[in-house]
């Protein structure tokens, strides 16, 4: 009989993780993740997990040691947080050029200075041209779903990339919500243990690793990662159709379409709030106004099919971006119309949010109201524009 | 499917090639000043000194002449010279 527990979005990536049977776990504490690791080091201590706890000193050490384990065949997973995350950098690089399939939940957090806890996704988005694939969950149910899927995602041998899952800080990962957990045999169907590939270390058969790759060859490399890539679209979809086998639970695959059918304005974002975009969405319907939410769960590899089927032939989209390039605009603003820049679709973008500032139905209305009221005067130029931003000296 | 997706090599001798042809600096054992201590043969990280019986000899084609050997030699008896 399978259980529904109240957990929070960090308890529910440790009970995922320990359905997968990790073999090895290194971590290093930063909040707002450390609940994440603390619960899995208690899962180990208890017995209860058979899997080799190392206690770094630094997350691109954690980094490091999980390319080592990955390496000789060992599932693995590390989780993380804003500086920790930029810490780690260099190595999350190593782990995709790699090939290793390794699993790593991060929850986002403003980047210092100023120093902030709370939520924002420029410390995920910072790591999008990595060759990792890149996920972003709106709800703790979607966090536990997806930690499952990342390791078949990952593992699939038309892949082998690492995987990371986004959930926002506190409003996910401090937030106890109920969750419908997965018997371990269930799991064990679904996720049979790694595979092994010839190219992993062996003390019996050694091979060196991480070699030069002179002009002649080093390219090919990268091709490999951005046709891995283009692979994942297609595992990360199948992948979902058998877990909503063992689950009845899916969400829509590289994207999560709300309402958007015969939508006027479709609002483009990814993570928590874009609950509050639906519920912005059904009131504003019913006023009338067609209004959808296309909620990004993949970044990487980029949902492009999508973005453009399901924008195509609209008024405008609405790009909330909680996350800024300094310099250029909001990072989805700027991927959505890289997308959408031939098709004569208005594109608005909204910088919102930042550092963990409330952004709640009531604002996402406002910006819709003002995109409305734009289009209603004939003025259809996209642009960028920061939503709620005091008046600074 | 099995594709070559990362580089790989097994460990042999002369897997990158010949690497002593990266060399810009050769060095020049002094038979006369070498008393054989195998401080030289320790500290080269690209094992291209090698030990015979009762002397030492220098493998060409893998030494990149980082000098590491003349460095640390107590007698100064290896020497540094320019690549022609």
């Amino acid at each position: 009989m399978e259980r529904v527990a109240v957990l929070s979005g960090n308890h529910a990536v440790a009970y995922a993780v320990k359905l997968c049977r990790p073999h090895v776990i290194a971590a290093y504490p930063i909040t707002p993740q450390t609940q994440i690791v603390e619960k899995l080091a208690e899962f180990v201590e208890r017995g209860e997990l058979k899997a080799k706890y190392i206690r770094v000193e630094s997350e691109h050490s954690a980094m490091a040691a999980l390319i080592g384990a990955s390496a000789t065949g060992a599932r693995v997973f590390t989780a993380t947080s804003s500086q920790g995350l930029l810490y780690m950098h260099e190595a999350i690089w190593s782990a995709a050029g790699a090939r290793l399939p390794i699993v790593m939940a991060v929850v986002t957090r403003a980047i210092f200075p100023p120093w902030s806890i709370w939520t924002d996704h420029s410390d995920l988005l910072a790591q999008r041209d990595t060759g990792w694939i890149i996920a972003m969950a709106e709800s703790n149910q979607e966090v536990f779903d997806m930690t499952i899927q990342a390791y078949r995602i990952a593992e699939d041998e038309r892949v082998l990339l690492p995987v990371m899952i986004g959930l926002d800080a506190f409003s996910l990962s401090h937030t106890a919500a109920p969750v419908s957990l997965l018997d371990q045999d269930k799991v064990d169907k679904f996720l049979p243990p790694r595979r092994a590939f010839s190219f992993l270390l062996d003390v019996e058969n050694p091979i060196t690793m991480g070699n030069v790759a002179f002009p002649d060859h080093y390219m090919e490399f990268r091709y490999l990662i951005q046709r891995a890539m283009e692979r994942a679209k297609q595992v990360i979809r199948e992948v979902e159709e058998e877990f909503y086998e063992i689950s009845s639970r899916k969400y829509g695959g590289l994207v999560e379409e709300y309402r958007c059918n015969d939508a006027d304005i479709i609002l483009i974002l990814m993570g928590a709030w874009s609950g509050d975009a639906k519920v912005c969405a059904d009131k504003l319907r019913e006023e009338g106004l067609r209004v959808g939410v296309l909620r990004i769960r993949f970044i990487r590899p980029l949902p492009i099919e999508e973005i453009k089927r399901v924008s195509l032939g609209r008024k405008a989209v609405i790009v909330v971006d909680r996350d800024i390039s300094f310099g250029g605009a909001g990072i989805l603003f700027t991927e959505v119309s890289s997308i959408l820049q031939q098709n004569n679709v208005t594109v608005r973008g909204f910088i919102a949010g930042l550092g963990g500032r409330d952004v709640t139905a009531k604002d996402f209305t406002q910006m819709v109201r003002q995109v409305y009221a734009d289009l209603e005067v004939g003025e259809k130029r996209s642009r960028v524009e920061w939503y709620g931003v005091k008046e600074v000296i | 499917m099995r594709e070559r997706i990362v580089p790989i090599s097994t460990p042999a001798e002369g897997v990158m090639g010949k690497t002593g042809f990266w060399r810009t600096f050769k060095p020049i054992i002094d038979r006369e000043k070498c008393i054989k201590c195998l401080l030289c043969w320790l500290y080269c990280p690209e094992g291209a000194i090698l030990r015979t019986d009762d002397d030492i000899t220098i493998d060409y084609d893998y030494c990149k002449g980082c000098g590491i050997c003349a460095n640390e030699c107590p007698r100064k008896a290896i020497k540094m010279v320019l690549e022609r």
